[in-house]
Order: C-alpha cells, then structure tokens, then sequence
C-alpha cells in the first residue's frame, strides 16, 4: 500500500541510477541514519552501548570489508583476523611513535599497511581458488599472530605483549564516553558503507562480480583478473585495517594477538555466509546475528528459567547458548541459503503487493 | 511454507525481545552488597576456573550465614567468560551496574586484566587479581584501582627461582646452569620472563625460553627441544590442560618431574590427578595457602553450606587447592568491604570507591586471619597508598602421586629486586599514558 514505486518516473540517468531509486527507501535509510545518529545516544544505556552497539558496528565494517572480497569478488578469504590485526597494531605503532598523531590518521595508517599486507597475501589468488586460496590466506592469519606476539618492535617493547591506547580525541572531542565512542564508530561505518556502496556499482565493482562468476568468460571479455582479484584485496584489507584499528583503540582499549586469532577470521567469514554473500546490506545483518544472538542467549535463558522457577547454572547456559546458536545458523543456511539479506529482499517483495496479493 | 512463516514470525519475535530490557533476576533485595564472578566454567581452562568459582561462591554463602559484613549480606551473581577477553569485557559491562554497583571485580584472567584495566578507572570500581594480571600494579601510586593482593608473577617467579637455588645449595650453585622456561605464548605466559631474566643475569644461569600457543595442548615441538638440550631446571608458566599436557610430555620425553617447578597457576589438583603417580616429584609455588583439608575456615563450610545442600560445586572439592583460591579470593574482597565500613559506616553497603579504600588499608593481621578460619592458611596482610599488593610470602608444595605435601619453608620474594622492576615498569605505564603519580591528599581519600 505504502511501498510502492508507482508515479515515480526517472526523467534523467543521475536519478536512474541513484543508490536507492524507491523514494520510501530513500526516506526510511535515511531517517534510520538520523535515528542512530540523535535518537539511539539519547535512548539506550551504557551496556547497550559497551557491549552490544559497538562491537556490532566494528565488526559490521569488517564484514563489510569481507564481503567486498568473498562476496562480491569470490575470493575466500580466512585471513580477515590477521588483516583487522595489522590495522590495529600499525595504528598503534603510527599513534604512539609519532607525537600528536590524529586518532583518524593513526587509524588510516592502519587500514593502508592492511593494505599492504592484503596484497601481499593477495597475490596467490592469482593462481589458486577456491578452498585452496582459503588454505593459502591462512598463513597470512599464521604469520600476523607469529609476528605480533615475537617482534616486540610491534607492540612497542611492552614486557607482556599487550598493547593499550587510552585518551583519545579528535579536533578537541574526546572520545571517552560511550555514547562518543558509539558516534566515533557509527560516523566510520556511515562513511565506509556508503563508499563500499559506490564502489560496487562502479566499473571496479562490476569487474569484480565479473571475475566471481566466471572469471575465464572476464578475462575474455577484457578484465584484468590481477587488477581485478589484487584491487579487491586491498580495499577489502584497508576496511578491515580499519575496523581492527577500531577494534582495539575503541572497544577494547587494550589487546594482544588473542584479539585477532583464527576464530575471529571465521567470525567475519560466518557472518558474511550469514548474512548474505554479496550484498552490503547483508553484512550488517550477518554481523547482527553473530555479536547480538550469543549475548542474548545468554541473558535470556537464565530469564525464561526464572519465568518458570528453574534456576540454570552458568555452565548449563554457556553450552545450551552454543547449541542453540549452531542450530540457527544450520537452520538459517536451509531455509535460506542466500542468507539474511535475501530474506530482508523478500520481504521487501511481499511489501509490495501488501496487504492484496495476487 | 506456513511452518517457515511461522519460523520467521518467531524469530522476530525473539529479536523483538531481545530489544527490550530483561528484568533483574535476582530478587530484589535491600541492603546487598554485590560481588560480580566472572566463571570460567567452560572453555580451555573449565577444570581449573570452576573450583575457583565454586569456592568464592561458597565463602560469600559462609558469609551470609555468619551474619554479614557487619549486617550487610552478600550477593555474587556470575557471568561466563570461558577465558575469552571480549567476552570478559562484554560481562564486566554487563555486571558493573547491576543490585546496586558492583563492589569489585576478579576476573581470573590475565587478558581481561589487561582490558579491564583501561576501564576501571572511569567506572571507579576496583579489581583484585590475587597472583595474575599486571605485576606492576602493585605500584597503587600509579594503578588506583588495581589490587594485586598477595603477590603476582614476579612474586611467584623470583620465589620458585628461591626453592631451586635452595635444593642446590645456594645461588652461585646455579651459575653455569641452564633453566628452561615453558610459558603460555599470551600476556599470562609473559608476565613471567622480566623476573627470571632479570635473576639470569644476576646469577649467571642460562635460560631456554620455549613459548607455547594458546591453549597450549600443542607441545611436542617444544619438549623435543627439552630432551636435545637437556636444561638442568624446567619452571612452567601454564594454567589449564596446558599443565597436564606438559606433564604427560615430560613423562614422554623421560624428563624427571623432580626438576619440574611449577608457578602459581601451574600446580593444582586438575592438572595432576589424571598423571596421577607418574607425576610424582612435580613441584610448585603457592602463594600462601595451598590445598587445606584441615584448616577452620574449610570445615566451616562444609558445616554450614555444604551439609544443608547449599554448595555451589561438589563437596569433594572442598579444599583443594583452586577452591581454596576462590575463597581466599572471597575473603580478600569481603574483609576489604569490611575494612572500608570501618571508615565509612559500619552496616552500610559500600559502593566500588569505598571499597577501593578499604583494599587500600587492608590490614590482615593474624589474629584477624585466624578469627576468620585462616589459621595456617595465610599470613598476615597489610597494604598502603603505595603498596597495592600486602604480602609476599610463598611456599612451594609438591606431588606425591595423590595429593600435594609442602615441600619448603615460607619463601619471601626479595623486595629489593622485585620494588624497583614495579616502579620502573609502573612509570613507563604512566609515561605512555601520561599519568601523573598519586600524591599524598589524594591517598587520604
């Protein structure tokens, strides 16, 4: 009834080829931005905040990162960990080394030697593909966390390997209380989003969904592929840089190598797969699911107990919250295999014939 | 497709709630004060956490049914962390607020430590890490909120270092000599290397350091090197089935378990019992208390918990050596609050900052402990401004087959060498983060 696109003509190629050419789309993205903006600070408590928004949103960039590789440029990548390290070590390194480094520069810095390091992992996607490029980016995983717990140079000579950064600021705000550091991380995502989005409806971002479909047919056509697959790994590993640059200067404050392990390239890979392969709407979805669902289902169990008088020991919760959570994710990928956001443009397709189907 | 609509409308509905607030699960109480636990239940080192758990868990029940702190109950309420940091993290903030503020926090790991170091300070809430965390916090000019009550990685380092040039007959016997050191490739493992490099070098022995990644059942590698260089000494900075698997390796490798010592982390019941004999001869610093079957404080709980069904854990735990750990721990926190009410208000529920005086003025003599049940479990303990950890004191116990018997006299940590190794580190933390030390007004209030 209400999301309908009838009477909206395009009369010039900019409005054909806007990023949202529904006006009721236009207007729901962009008041939901304004809403985390001004309404969330005001509405939701420090917890939200510590424990839910914030990781939810570094590790939405990191998916986002991911996703430009894995899902738009079919390149599987299990050293995302390792990227979001070398982002947060190097930022730590240009930040403390250099006196009066800007947060945000210090935190470019990291997602340019990401880059570099990106790349440089990168390179044997040329040949390999596949599950075997995903065996290969392991040793980028393997040499970052061999590297940033033995080179003391990384973590500035610090006897116990890890690593802390603390008042921060920028053009005279501090970033301290929640709710700034919320903004500090929602301004980044905003931003990134929104270039990731552009970038994949360029020339660039084509070229990439070219080489993940058929990258013979690409390469016959007049794509590079080693332009294609090593430019694909660079801006993927820059917005990674970024987001563990992130990662440790504002959520955690203080880290070591543990930070960035094995488990968090699956984390980024799992909610990519999750939330859907190939779309940027996806990897907040996808990011959604892995950082919000444990931690609700973990308060919420011991809530539902008490609603019918049984008290379960944390131990009980914390193995019922991994089996529950595993279900899910089975039962997600079969009933959806594209994932979240495939589910989210269903239900956008539905909207539109609401409430008088054929 | 209606189950699968179905399906959907329930997720959401569950989203839905997820958005709202969940209501306090512990009934509402007035006059509590609140000791958040961050367990370790499950994950790599479950077998080792959750005796510590059970034990805090169990002194705070003993608390309550010897009346309170002066009247005020208390109330623990967990959050698992299964060791993992950005769990600890997610918990800590989960936690800090709630029944009133959380009074302190022991995270049990020394990860967390270093996270949540960063964010005490602004949360005004203290942290006790009795014999982890960051060593240097000892220093309380620089480190207000950390507690390292007891002792820490150095302490426990340069003691065990003490026991070994004891059964040698001195330090010069140990010059020419070569001491591996089998460490957790993490900031736990690595705590310890300052301490026994800085004794290498005065003493002249030779060290072989062997890290081992996380969680550290990965350890061939390393003890092929043990059995090529043959080091007169192995010391282990390990915590979990890390121990165990050691053990087991060096029963493989034929190393004997007599030059095996052990840190504080590293010598408890789970980590021998499945060795059983083969691990007899393995020794390890204790700081204080080790297992204590036979002291007050133990037969008290199991006379008041445990015999009215109130225990947290089994009662075969009772007294082992972690459980003793978690209630010494309780004991810490407890007898600070108790400290703090004498300044701000006896029977009145302190709030993180009180509490924070109190584990600054802690003055544990051992009457005091003896009162408690702690006779023969601990000695004396006093802290000040300055010094934030009270007590050096170790001993070393060691594994007969089935139990742990005290192997040496009390050991002191030498202060001489571990204060300024403190200072030193403590004001290269303030320098990067641009801290001034405490000055003398500011340690009044």
């Amino acid at each position: 009834m209400f999301y309908r696109e009838n009477g909206q003509f395009k009369t010039s190629y900019r409005a054909d080829q806007q990023i949202f050419p529904i006006a009721q789309d236009r207007w729901v993205i962009l008041a939901f931005i304004a809403f985390a903006f001004i309404g969330v600070p005001m509405l939701v408590d420090e917890y939200m905040f510590r424990a839910i928004l914030i990781p939810f949103l570094i590790l939405a960039l990191a998916a986002l990162g991911v996703n430009i590789l894995v899902g738009y440029c079919g390149q599987i990548s299990l050293g995302s960990g390792a990227f979001m390290a070398v982002g947060a070590y190097m930022a730590y390194n240009t930040y403390v080394r250099i006196d009066g480094m800007p947060v945000i520069i210090a935190l470019l810095s990291g997602g340019f030697f990401a880059t570099l390091v990106g790349m440089f992992f990168g390179i044997p996607s040329l040949r390999v593909k596949g599950l075997y490029l995903a065996v290969a980016t392991l040793a980028a995983q393997f040499f970052c966390d061999w590297a940033f717990s033995r080179i003391s140079w990384f973590t500035n000579n610090s006897t116990s390997g890890s690593v802390a950064v603390s008042g921060l600021e920028v053009m005279g705000l501090t970033i301290n209380t929640p709710a700034e550091k919320y903004l500090f991380c929602l301004s980044f995502l905003v931003v990134f989003g929104l270039l990731a989005k552009n970038l994949v409806r360029s020339a660039i971002g084509r070229e990439w969904m070219a080489i993940r479909d058929m990258d013979v047919a690409a390469a016959v056509i007049g794509i590079r592929p080693m332009y294609a697959k090593l430019s694909a790994f660079a801006v993927s590993s820059f917005i990674i840089g970024v987001a563990g640059g992130l990662w440790g200067f504002v959520h955690l404050g203080s880290w070591e190598p543990a930070a960035f392990s094995i488990d968090r390239s699956f984390q980024l890979l799992f909610m990519v797969i999750i939330g859907g392969m190939g779309s940027i709407m996806g990897s907040f979805f996808g990011a959604a699911f892995i950082v919000v669902l444990p931690i609700f289902l973990n308060q919420f169990m011991p809530w539902l107990g008490s609603l019918v008088g049984v008290e379960i020991s944390t131990a009980a919760v914390s193995h019922t919250e991994f089996m529950i959570f595993g279900a899910l994710i089975v039962w997600f990928l079969i009933v959806e295999p594209h994932g979240l956001a495939k589910l989210w443009s269903m239900v956008k397709q539905k909207l539109r014939l609401w409430p008088f189907p054929h | 497709m209606k189950v699968r609509n179905l399906a959907i409308s329930v997720s959401l509905a569950c989203a839905t709630v997820a958005g709202g607030v969940f209501p306090s699960i512990a009934l509402a109480q007035d006059k509590v004060q609140f000791f958040p636990v961050l367990s370790g239940r499950t994950g790599p080192v479950a077998p080792n956490a959750t005796p510590w758990a059970n034990g805090h868990n169990d002194y705070m029940k003993l608390i309550n049914a010897r009346g309170g702190i002066n009247g005020v109950k208390t109330l623990v309420e967990e959050c698992e962390t299964a060791y993992a940091t950005d769990r600890g993290v997610e918990c800590y903030e989960r936690l800090k607020g709630k029944h009133g503020g959380a009074t302190v926090f022991q995270p049990l790991s020394t990860g967390i430590t270093f996270a949540l170091t960063e964010k005490i300070p602004n949360d005004k809430i203290p942290m006790i890490t009795s014999g982890y965390g960051r060593s240097d916090s000892a220093d309380g000019g620089v480190f207000k909120w950390n507690f390292p009550l007891i002792g820490h990685y150095w302490v426990a380092g340069d003691t065990v270092l003490q026991h070994i040039a004891k059964t040698q007959g001195g330090w010069d016997k140990l010059n020419g000599k070569k001491i591996a050191v089998i460490y957790h490739d993490s900031p736990f493992g690595k705590e310890l290397l300052p301490i026994v490099q800085e004794r290498a070098a005065m003493h002249g022995f030779t060290l072989q350091l062997l890290p081992v990644p996380a969680p550290g059942v990965e350890q061939k590698a390393i003890w092929l090197q043990v059995r090529q260089q043959r080091p007169d000494f192995v010391v282990m900075q390990t915590w979990g089935v890390m121990t165990a698997t050691a053990i087991k390796e060096a029963v493989a490798t034929g190393y004997p378990r007599e030059k095996m010592f052990g840190t504080w982390w590293s010598g408890a019941e789970p980590d021998l019992k499945d060795v059983g004999a083969a691990a007899k001869g393995y020794s390890a610093v204790m700081m204080q208390h080790g297992a204590e079957f036979q002291s007050a404080v133990v037969k008290e709980i199991l006379e008041k918990v445990h015999a009215k069904n109130e225990g947290t854990g089994s009662k075969d735990e009772v007294g082992t050596v972690l459980y003793m750990r978690g209630v010494v721990g309780a004991m810490l926190a407890t007898e600070g609050v108790r400290a703090a009410q004498e300044r701000f208000g006896k029977g009145k529920v302190m709030t993180g900052e009180q509490a924070r005086w109190g584990y600054e003025n802690l003055n544990l003599t051992q009457a005091k402990l003896d009162a408690l049940g702690f006779k023969g479990v601990m000695r004396p303990i006093s802290t000040s401004c300055q010094d934030h950890m009270g007590s050096a004191w170790t001993r070393v116990h060691t594994w007969d087959g089935s139990k742990f018997v005290w192997a040496s006299d009390w050991l002191q940590a030498d202060e001489q060498i571990i204060r300024p190794m403190v200072k030193a580190s403590a004001e290269r933390y303030a320098g990067e983060k641009k801290l001034a030390r405490r000055t003398g007004a500011d340690c009044q209030s």
